[in-house]
């Protein structure tokens, strides 16, 4: 980040971002915030008079993997966080990608920086976001406050659930110092089933009834053969890709199910647990659309009618979450977005041309601005950002 | 307990009131006469009563928004309220209030297994939902114990839980979407059928919200398809802390189970007593251990508990054969609350959290506080996640002892609250626990919550008096600068 020197803070506690926002507050000036700096394309951050990087914010503060939580402050990063839980038999469940590959990002994706935007994996469909693994936090809010919110339980409804709010919010409301998330132990052992040479429809239909099936899936991909045919897979044809994770017993049952339930879409095949683990890490950082320099769309739709995606707009897909998030390369630079709210769901352009959000229309709309002014009513972290 | 004092003059205006609602909400939709008033004095929270000043009973989001707008207009205080079952008293009336009863709203619109999901209207009970779906193989997870009469609204309201939390999460984790009423009387809609939204997550602050930012009128709930098979195991242990030892142990094997419920000694008799379920009386805690899945799991896992469970020196280890057998095993634990409501004229039931390796600790310490209060109690335990549920035994004729009941109550929860717990896992701060938000939170954390309320409600009609021990106007906490978590006007009046 040598390029923006000359501007940055780099606090090594809460007391230090207070002191910061505080300070930024007082000029009438504004912050950019950053954890790893590796998400700062998406919705960029416009006249920020200055850099605000959590990176040396990076302990973990306590990690009690029989009450299923950890405390840690929001610089440390999802490499050290993963091997730390991994150490006890245990997962973040929510699975988050880091996503430097795909936005061509340097340095490393940060705790912080993947509840800020609500990251979520593969995982997903089976065990929840981001958001719903957030037990509390400790922040700093544009106002220049030191406030916290939530617990360090994993079951706690006092006062209103700002973790949720703060899940996804970009850095717009208030600056992470602390966060405390759940976690779960990791499956013993996963399979991946795979069926080749499903149309977008079909598989679309394949998804669908594998959801509606006891097997419990963990994973529901779709990389139509376009996708396919990309590196790292380098296919013949398209594949349709479930995993399923648990105890061995559990496993080999529902490989079983799931076989009966799609029974009619042909033979499949199966990826052992490391080949496994490979495919839905490269499924959740996106792998086949790395490098590629067209608009990168990431589309979030109700899963069942996610195949219609092709349909609507002209590109390469990517399905994840059983067709609930689709990862478009479009082939021409326009708006994808009244196409995709006419089913029902909203894009975010991670990669091209004024990289940004859906924005947001009526009371609605209004209503959010009331909330972001109740934390930052002058406008100081991340000017620009989701608006 | 005390609630902000009533505009005398505004309840002076009752009848005109009456008149202007009754021209919003036509027929049987109003309820101003005493007698048709009393039912709705009160919620699940019994030692609490207040009569509001009229009940309106709405059928469409449009008289919902027309009512809203309304009372926005004229500064009529809003109450909403599902079945009144909350057990924190969140559908406390106001003298100078109206409630908003959402019964009528009692319609599944839409079940759409090929997106998991159905939408429903608010007044739709919790059990309804999954009895809609069960004969297709799908459920709605979150199962409060009072799933047969409380309402979905309800559950958005308070973010209800139930004895499968530790696996399938709370209401929140199970909620998609919502259309909500501003108290402006703007209609909005929150999330939908996608697994995310665009902007802030908003149903996520609604959800648990209290019914103090918005009042819902649709949700579109996540189903589950059912587990194949569901076998649930009864262990008996001679302490306390071998109980919670074989909990960690469970937990720390990477096991998950779908339900994991302890209850102490007076629960395991109050129970017994009331329902027969076979527990044993001579434990000193007793675990109820729920395991679903495919059988084949359930039967590796039932191997893996037996093991922990022994090592643990259990006394009693009984696996469900049947379901009737599993539903025998949980019909003491699901009575727990009338069982310990037949061996005391009157309880109190607390909810707080706290880290399970403290539980021994916090029970020692509640059984000393019971000591000094003069009062008994029974303690029901959502183990697996750490949600405490002790049952105050008191009786509200006998002078000073509700008042008692109410001082031990939060001795228990200050106690939580210091171990590193919370007020509340799942019932709600309401009233009961107002004014212990303090205990938690500085002046500055809940102006930063009372600022989201403000962005919601400015005029803070809707609920007063919940969840806020102390609720600033709002262009007044603007303008509040809070150094330190100390607020620069001590002297405004708490009530």
């Amino acid at each position: 980040m040598s390029e923006i020197a000359a501007a940055l803070e780099r606090p090594t506690s809460a007391e230090g971002v207070l002191e910061v926002v505080t300070r930024a507050g007082a000029a009438g000036g504004s912050l950019e915030v950053v954890g790893g700096g590796t998400k700062r394309g998406i919705g960029a951050v416009q006249g920020a008079a200055g850099v605000l990087s959590l990176d040396r914010l990076n302990k973990v503060i306590d990690y009690a993997p029989e009450e299923l939580v950890l405390t840690a402050q929001p610089g440390v990063t999802l490499a050290a966080l993963e091997k730390l839980v991994a150490a006890e038999g245990q997962m973040l469940p929510f699975e988050p990608p880091h996503l430097t590959g795909l936005l061509g990002s340097k340095g490393e994706a940060t705790l912080g920086g993947a509840l800020a935007a609500n990251l979520s994996g593969p995982r997903r469909v089976r065990a929840g976001a981001a958001r719903d693994h957030l037990l509390g936090f400790e922040a700093v809010t544009g106002r220049g406050e030191l406030m916290k919110a939530g617990g360090k339980v994993v079951k706690n409804v006092t006062g209103y659930d700002l973790s949720k709010l703060m899940a996804g919010s970009w850095g717009t409301l208030a600056v992470f110092t602390e966060v405390t998330i759940k976690v779960l132990p990791a499956a013993r052992t996963e399979v991946t089933m795979l069926w080749f040479g499903l149309d977008d429809r079909r598989a679309g239909e394949a998804m669908t009834q594998a959801m509606r099936s006891v097997a419990e899936v963990s994973g529901a991909a779709h990389l139509p053969s376009r996708t396919a045919a990309r590196a790292p897979l380098s296919g013949e044809m398209s594949v349709t890709a479930f995993r399923i994770e648990g105890f061995a017993a559990s496993v080999v049952a529902r490989v079983d199910s799931l076989t009966n339930a799609l029974a009619g879409f042909g033979r499949a095949d199966q990826l052992d647990a490391v080949h496994s683990r490979a495919f839905w890490n490269q499924i959740g950082e996106v792998a086949a659309f790395h490098g590629d320099p067209r608009p990168l769309w990431r589309i979030s739709v109700p899963p069942a009618c996610g195949w219609q995606v092709g349909e609507a707009v002209r590109g390469e897909g990517l399905y994840d979450w059983a067709g609930g998030l689709v990862w478009l390369l479009a082939d021409n630079g326009g708006d994808v977005r009244p196409a995709i709210r006419a089913l029902g769901g909203h894009a975010t352009l991670y990669r091209g041309e004024d990289a940004g959000f859906e924005p947001l229309s009526g009371a609605h709309a209004a209503l959010s601005a009331r909330v972001k002014a109740a934390f930052d009513p002058a406008g100081v972290l991340n000017p620009g950002r989701m608006t | 307990m005390r609630m902000p004092a009533p505009d005398t003059d505004l309840m002076a205006r009752k009848d005109e009131i009456v008149r202007a609602l009754r021209r919003l909400v036509p027929g049987e939709g109003v309820i101003g006469d005493i007698d048709g008033l009393t039912p709705f004095e009160s919620d699940g929270l019994s030692a609490y009563r207040q009569r509001p000043l009229a009940v309106v009973l709405p059928e469409t989001t449009e008289q919902v928004r027309a009512v809203l707008a309304w009372c926005q207009a004229n500064g009529v205080k809003v109450v909403p309220r599902g079945a009144g079952t909350s057990l924190s008293g969140g559908a406390l009336p106001l003298q100078d209030g109206i409630v908003l009863g959402m019964a009528k709203f009692n319609r599944i619109l839409e079940v759409d297994y090929d997106n998991r999901c159905a939408v429903v209207q608010p007044g739709v009970t919790n059990l309804a939902i999954t009895q809609a779906v069960q004969d297709d193989g799908f459920y709605y997870a979150p199962d409060p114990s009072s799933q047969i009469a409380c309402t979905i609204g309800g559950n958005v309201a308070e973010n209800s839980g139930g004895v499968h939390c530790l696996k399938y999460g709370l209401t929140t984790n199970n909620v998609l979407g919502c259309e909500v009423v501003l108290m402006s009387g703007e209609v909005v809609r929150l999330g939908g059928k996608g697994f995310d939204a665009a902007g802030y997550d908003l149903l996520g602050v609604v959800t648990g919200s209290e019914g103090l930012l918005g009042v819902v009128t649709e949700v579109t709930v996540r189903l589950l398809t059912r587990p194949e098979t569901a076998r649930a195991m009864l262990l008996g242990f001679a302490s306390v802390e071998a109980a919670g030892g074989c909990v960690g142990d469970i937990i720390a094997a990477g096991v998950i189970p779908a339900g994991l419920e302890m209850m102490d000694r007076p629960a395991i008799h109050a129970a017994e007593a009331f329902v027969g379920a076979g527990y044993p009386m001579d434990a000193e805690a007793l675990l109820i251990v729920e395991l679903d899945g495919p059988e084949a799991e359930c039967g590796e896992l039932i191997e893996q508990v037996t093991e922990i469970a022994q090592a643990r020196g259990a006394t009693t280890l009984r696996v469900s054969g049947s379901e009737a057998e599993r539903l025998g095993f949980w019909a003491g634990r699901k009575a727990a609350f009338p069982a310990v409501g037949r061996i005391s004229p009157d309880y109190f039931c607390m909810d707080g959290t706290i880290p399970r390796r403290q539980l021994p600790h916090v029970l020692t310490e509640i059984t000393a506080l019971g000591v000094r209060h003069g009062l008994g109690v029974a303690n029901v335990f959502h183990a697996g996640d750490g949600n405490l549920h002790p049952l105050i035994l008191y009786d509200a004729d006998q002078p000073g002892q509700l008042e008692r009941a109410e001082a031990f109550g939060a001795d228990i929860l200050r106690l939580c609250v210091a171990v590193g717990g919370v007020l509340t896992g799942e019932h709600g701060v309401g009233v009961e626990k107002r004014d212990l938000m303090g205990e938690m939170f500085t002046e500055t954390d809940l102006a930063c919550q009372q600022r989201v309320k403000c962005a919601f409600d400015p005029d803070l009609l809707l609920n007063p008096g919940k969840v806020f021990p102390r609720l600033h106007r709002c262009a007044e906490l603007g303008r509040v600068h809070v150094h330190r978590g100390r607020v620069a006007f001590p002297e405004l009046p708490r009530f």
